[in-house]
């Protein structure tokens, strides 16, 4: 095994664990707020720290993995997550895109009856701004509007989270990370170009 | 410390590697320490992932040799280090004694260093195997001198 | 009486948790039992604690006995609630009961098997009399056991000799990932390894009562045990970062192969079958029991009558589990003031319309 691939993971697994599930639950309770991640740790390029925190938090054994950041970096998640390295984004229940995203529509979408079973779209953008200019969000967990600039995402992916959003309660959800900062959509908040 | 060359993955020394990890998997943390008392010092390490404690789901067999089915699991620690850049050690023991897997890994990790490997070989992993053999071997003696002789039971009548 | 929101009782509450700890601790003029007695003295609680708790682990499991003031049921729970708490790291590879070091190994079909009939420690053949030595504070330590040298040779399957002379039904060969009801919940039907999981960690006591009723009618069953084996078994699993299996230790286990006679279908002839118990530690008790309806939950795929309760997985399976049951039983002793009050008003209602009633015939 490489040794890029067997760097220490989180420096304290089960504090740093908590501490970011806590961040990325209310950034996905409160759509379009940014959090920073808590955790002290140094993963291999081109994971940022926030995507490779919120995998090794929630990721494991039982949730197979896609991702398009390599073989040293998939390798260091597949260590210290525990997860299976899936060969196919349709195959994921965590896809972490670190270019530019797989369609949502070929991620696992979930049944009506079973929704949760739906893939996690984890992607790394090159910045997040909450507070003013970008998206206008709107739907569960936002009172009235909330604004999120991202910069990084393909110039049609408002679009196409559209169509994802029509299929609900299919769908999947999104966890948009960049450096240390993490956002959250889930699939019932609807994007508004600003 | 000078580091020696690391064994490959060649069918023996997959053998051998299965050998002492098994045998540092039955040992208990206490033992491992007492004889690595006897050893010389092992080279500083650093902590890769672990020790951390968690579970492996133990399976069986249905009928003892049909498909495989979920029997329960077993409380597991596992702990990966490495040794100077280029030795990485592994430990997977039941239970959950943090101490003993970090001392295990450590292990594993020196004795894939072909110049480490016999004087750890000598003082650590032949005496844990030699008293794990001797605890096997009176357990069926025990269990030997429980079984039913009917032949003898034909004679006497 | 109305129904009144009330919200109170932890003072209480705290006062009856430092009384269980008091009511545990028992006379402390008596020295404390401690966790590696339990564990090695009363080896077997441990042993089924480990097996209906699902979880394997003897220091945790005597904790959880010694905690429990020696309720086996809530010792299981506290077990089955510890292990929530840990990450699943893998699976093994299946357990090699054929190369079991034997400790006890008995069959009732064959008398001169290969590797012999070895009865290990059993209660069988003791008088079931109360030995008031035991009841002595410190009494000696008994004689070591005798040792006899032993061939080394590993114990053969009596299945196997059967299956040689093609009188046994074959298990296909598989390696079929199982199905894991503590990640999915529990479907009906279930197939085999889901039935046998279930099995493995159901109360012994139910399973015991359901593997007798088979034998008494409840189900065409007649039953020989082919072995019963009881050993350590290596634990070996593959970590995808070695790229080879490892043993991570050596478990005790207990294994019945129960015999069944099969009439025949269509596409089989008639022959023997299997039933299958396998559980954690010494529990030869839960292993026959588990094997006796584990067969009589064939029976459908078998294509013989059914009909009894062990026959019947979604009872069977769906009340096997002591944990889950004395979750939903014991639960109605909570409050449920509100739900009673409703029903009281329902009675009252109902009586004050047959009253009414009454009133009224007597008036015509």
């Amino acid at each position: 095994m490489r040794a890029a691939a067997l760097s220490p993971g989180l420096a304290d697994p089960v504090a740093d664990a908590q501490g970011c599930f806590r961040a990325v639950l209310d950034a996905m309770s409160r759509p379009g707020s940014v959090r920073r991640v808590p955790a002290d740790v140094r993963p291999p390029a081109p994971l940022v720290p926030a995507a490779a925190a919120v995998l090794l938090t929630l990721a494991d054994a039982a949730t197979p993995v896609w991702t398009d950041a390599g073989p040293d970096a998939a390798a260091w998640l597949a260590f210290h997550a525990g997860c299976p390295l899936a060969t196919s984004p349709e195959d994921a229940a965590f896809v972490l895109a670190c270019g530019s995203p797989p369609s949502l529509g070929v991620l696992v979408q979930g049944t009506d009856e079973e929704p949760h079973r739906s893939a996690t779209l984890i992607a790394q953008v090159a910045a997040l701004e909450a507070g003013s200019g970008g998206w206008r969000l709107r739907g569960p967990g936002i009172e009235a509007e909330h604004r999120l600039r991202v910069s990084g995402l393909p110039s049609d992916f408002t679009a196409r989270w559209g169509a994802n959003r029509a299929a609900f309660p299919r769908g999947v959800d999104l966890v948009l990370c960049a450096g240390r900062e993490v956002a959250a959509l889930p699939r019932t908040t609807a994007i508004e170009e600003g | 410390m000078d580091m020696g060359e690391i064994i490959g993955t060649t069918a023996e020394d997959v053998v051998a590697r299965r050998r002492w990890m098994g045998v540092l998997a039955r040992a208990s943390g206490a033992e491992i320490a007492a004889r690595l008392r006897e050893a010389a010092p092992l080279p500083p390490h650093t902590r890769l992932r672990g020790p951390e404690i968690g579970l492996v789901m133990a399976r069986g067999r249905q009928g003892g040799d049909g498909a495989p089915f979920n029997l329960g699991e077993i409380t597991v620690t596992r702990c990966t280090v490495g040794l100077g850049s280029a030795a990485v050690g592994h430990a997977y023991v039941a239970g959950r004694d943090a101490r003993k897997a970090e001392l295990a890994a450590v292990l594993d990790a020196a004795l894939q260093d072909r110049a480490l490997r016999p004087g750890l070989l000598d003082a650590v992993i032949e005496p844990l195997a030699t008293a794990q053999a001797e605890r096997a071997a009176r357990t069926a003696r025990k269990a030997a001198a429980t079984r039913v002789d009917f032949s003898t039971l034909a004679v006497m009548r | 009486m109305a129904y009144v929101a009330v919200k109170g009782g932890e003072q209480a509450i705290g006062n009856a948790h430092a009384w269980l700890d008091e009511a545990r601790r028992g006379d402390a003029a008596l020295p404390a039992v401690s966790v590696r007695q339990i564990e090695e003295q009363l080896s077997l609680a441990v042993d089924r604690v480990m097996a209906e708790g699902a979880c394997h682990d003897r220091s945790l499991a005597a904790l959880a006995i010694k905690q429990a003031r020696g309720d086996l049921i809530e010792a299981a729970f506290l077990l089955r609630a510890y292990r929530t708490t840990l990450p699943r790291f893998g699976a093994s590879l299946p357990l090699d009961t054929g190369a079991m070091r034997v400790r006890r190994r008995v069959s009732a079909t064959y008398k001169d098997l290969p590797g012999g009939q070895v009865l290990g420690p059993t209660f069988d053949y003791t008088h079931r009399l109360l030995e008031f030595a035991l009841a002595a504070d410190e009494g000696e330590p008994p004689v070591p056991a005798p040792e006899v040298p032993a061939d080394g040779a590993t114990a053969p399957r009596v299945t196997g000799l059967l299956a040689q002379e093609g009188l046994m039904a074959d298990e296909p060969p598989s390696d079929a990932e199982p199905g894991d009801l503590t990640r999915e919940p529990l479907e009906i039907p279930a197939d085999r390894p889901l039935r046998l999981q279930a099995l493995a960690r159901g109360d012994e006591g139910f399973l015991l009562g359901l593997g007798y009723s088979t034998q008494r009618g409840y189900g065409n069953a007649h039953p020989f045990v082919g072995e019963l084996r009881m050993g350590e078994v290596a634990v070996e699993i593959a970590p995808p970062e070695l790229g080879f299996a490892v043993e991570i230790g050596d478990i005790l286990v207990t294994e019945c192969q129960m015999v069944n006679q099969f009439a025949g279908s269509r596409h089989e002839p008639p022959q023997f079958t299997r039933g299958y118990g396998l559980v954690f530690g010494q529990g030869e008790r839960k292993a026959m029991a588990m094997a006796l309806v584990d067969r009589a939950l064939r029976s459908a795929e078998l294509g013989e009558e059914t009909g009894a309760p062990a026959q019947d997985a979604e009872f069977v399976l769906y009340h096997c589990d002591n944990v889950e049951a004395t979750g939903f039983v014991e639960h109605l002793k909570l409050p449920h003031y509100v739900d009673f009050q409703s029903e009281l008003e329902k009675l009252r209602s109902l009586r004050a319309a047959v009253a009414a009633g009454a009133e009224r015939e007597a008036a015509e």
